[in-house]
């Protein structure tokens, strides 16, 4: 009996919750679509005029221009710098492997508010802070680890004997790699890679501390015209929040098709 | 060994663009106005009673939030260990604001909880005179932070639990415990150390909070956190060097709430029973 009561009042808070969450964001997508909104259920009427208006007014073509740029770029560095990284991770036990991987752990465990005041100083003092070079750069500090840490698991399945039966048929190194690695390591790629895709678009405190007039990402610009409510219709303003929303969503449906919901979180391993 | 030249360019990445602006940071917070070694930026943060009393606000924003965040998420993880149905429709609905981000998120509470909001007009409707004021206030970040960190930290927990032999418990009930000595006795120990880590996290995002103290909070008062402090002397008043040294403190914070926990962990779980069986899901 108390067992039914207490899984009725977890069951019950689930719910509650997801309500809230479709609240959430119901609201903005209502009154993305609204004429005038004004404490009623619903608006009495209904308009689309408001995403042209903020594609105009916020610059979104730009702003959309900049956001693909960094996600993109991040992305492709990612994998680029981190397969490499993992994959001998995978393989090899080494002296100082602890450390490293402490090392390649930090920037996803220190808020980025932490470490990105630093890091804005440091860029700015060198003229990359405030442009797109510079998003893209203090981005990949959180993106390549995560990479690195998605790719890990997806490498260490792949049998080292693939690797020794190529190279007794004489294939090198870098076939090995080209022939047998990477395609083997295929779906762990696109995991890591849209994984990084989605944390970027919606990374939100690196990219505001270190973007300028011309380098802010779609999630920064609502940023500021959230900040600046009033300054322009709030209707517009939530225009642009479901113009990041579906980006977003679509990305995450993607997403979603090829890892668990747990896996967008940290993995917690038990190695104790 | 040649093999290294696959790790060198991560490393080096992570050297210069996290390590080195650590320490760059830690000592121009310590050397205010190009000059000799001082801990004169530290010192006015202290004594400066509109900055010092950020430590407090976000303290008393990041604290209560972590214990209710993790204390819920680990209720409803629990229950969920078994799977129920829907399972796959509610993670996936969970993954939303995590995805989605704090800004959309805030932007979302600030509609439908404010007051005009879907959630007042229910209110009054159901006969509140006046309801309560829940955003661009201290509730309106606890708000958003909930909304933000229980999705993370129940789905944290759920691959965790999830990762436990369910034959512990089996046979636990077989030789005749009840649900209560089946948590307490069995399970706690081996999940302990996972609330930990979902704990230490929570606390330490909760506690470096800026977009939704900003957006949703009232960041000229009531939820005016340390990362809003750090911000406003970096990007307001170009002061570098004070900005690096209360990002310092920011961590110093950070890092103090973490060892407290992992102490806690150490006292509460450090029985030593029933550690095996718990791995990846």
């Amino acid at each position: 009996m108390r067992g039914r009561l207490w899984r009725l009042a977890v069951w019950l808070f689930v719910v509650g919750f997801v309500l809230n969450l479709v609240g959430i964001v119901g609201h903005v997508v209502v009154s993305s679509f609204a004429r005038r909104w004004f404490a009623t259920p619903v608006p009495s009427a209904f308009t689309t005029e408001w995403y042209a208006y903020a594609w105009r007014e916020f610059q979104l073509d730009q702003v959309l221009t900049v956001t693909l740029t960094v996600a993109g770029t991040v992305t492709a560095a990612a994998l680029l710098l981190g397969f490499p990284a993992a994959y001998l991770l995978a393989r090899h036990e080494f002296r100082g492997k602890g450390p490293l991987l402490l090392l390649f752990f930090l920037p996803l465990l220190v808020p980025q508010m932490t470490y990105g005041i630093p890091l804005a100083t440091t860029l700015y003092r060198y003229r990359i802070g405030g442009t797109v070079a510079g998003v893209i750069a203090a981005n990949l500090v959180p993106m390549l680890p995560l990479a690195i840490f998605v790719l890990l698991p997806f490498v260490e399945q792949i049998s080292v004997n693939l690797e020794w039966a190529a190279r007794v048929h004489g294939a090198t190194r870098l076939q090995v790699f080209r022939r047998v690695i990477v395609p083997l390591a295929l779906p762990g790629l696109l995991t890591a890679g849209l994984l990084v895709l989605v944390n970027t678009v919606a990374n939100f405190e690196l990219t505001f501390l270190l973007s300028g007039a011309g380098s802010q990402t779609l999630v920064v610009a609502l940023y500021y015209a959230v900040f600046a409510a009033g300054m322009r219709p709030i209707y517009s303003v939530d225009a642009m929040a479901v113009i990041y929303m579906t980006i977003v969503l679509a990305m995450l449906v993607l997403a979603l098709r090829f890892v668990r919901p747990t896996q967008m979180v940290f993995r917690l391993d038990r190695r104790d | 060994m040649r093999l290294a030249v696959l790790l060198l360019p991560s490393v080096a990445y992570l050297l210069v663009m996290f390590v080195f602006p650590f320490a760059y940071g830690v000592l121009l917070s310590l050397t205010p106005g190009a000059g000799a070694l001082s801990l004169a930026n530290y010192l006015a943060f202290f004594l400066d009673p509109w900055q010092a009393r950020t430590i407090w606000v976000t303290a008393s924003i990041a604290v209560p939030n972590t214990l209710v965040t993790v204390l819920l998420a680990l209720s409803v993880a629990y229950s969920m260990r078994h799977g129920i149905r829907g399972e796959r429709a509610i993670t996936a609905a969970l993954v939303l604001p995590i995805a989605l981000g704090t800004v959309l998120v805030a932007e979302g509470i600030n509609g439908f909880y404010g007051p005009k909001g879907w959630l007042n007009q229910a209110l009054v409707g159901l006969g509140v005179p006046e309801p309560p004021r829940l955003t661009h206030n201290y509730t309106g970040v606890m708000i958003a932070l909930f909304v933000q960190h229980f999705p993370f930290c129940f789905l944290m927990l759920l691959g965790y639990i999830s990762g436990i032999d369910p034959a512990l418990e089996a046979s636990a009930r077989v030789l005749g415990a009840g649900a209560w000595a089946v948590f307490r006795r069995v399970m706690w120990p081996l999940i302990a150390p996972g609330v930990a880590i979902a704990g230490a996290l929570v606390f330490v995002m909760n506690f470096g909070v800026f977009p939704s103290a900003v957006l949703v909070g009232q960041p000229a008062g009531a939820t005016r956190t340390i990362a809003i402090a750090a911000y406003q002397q970096a990007f307001e008043h170009s002061d570098m060097s004070m900005a690096s040294a209360i990002a310092v403190v920011m961590g110093g914070c950070q890092l103090a709430g973490l060892a407290l926990i992992l102490v806690l962990r150490r006292r509460m779980a450090g029985t030593g029973v029933a550690t095996m069986g718990a791995g990846k899901r």
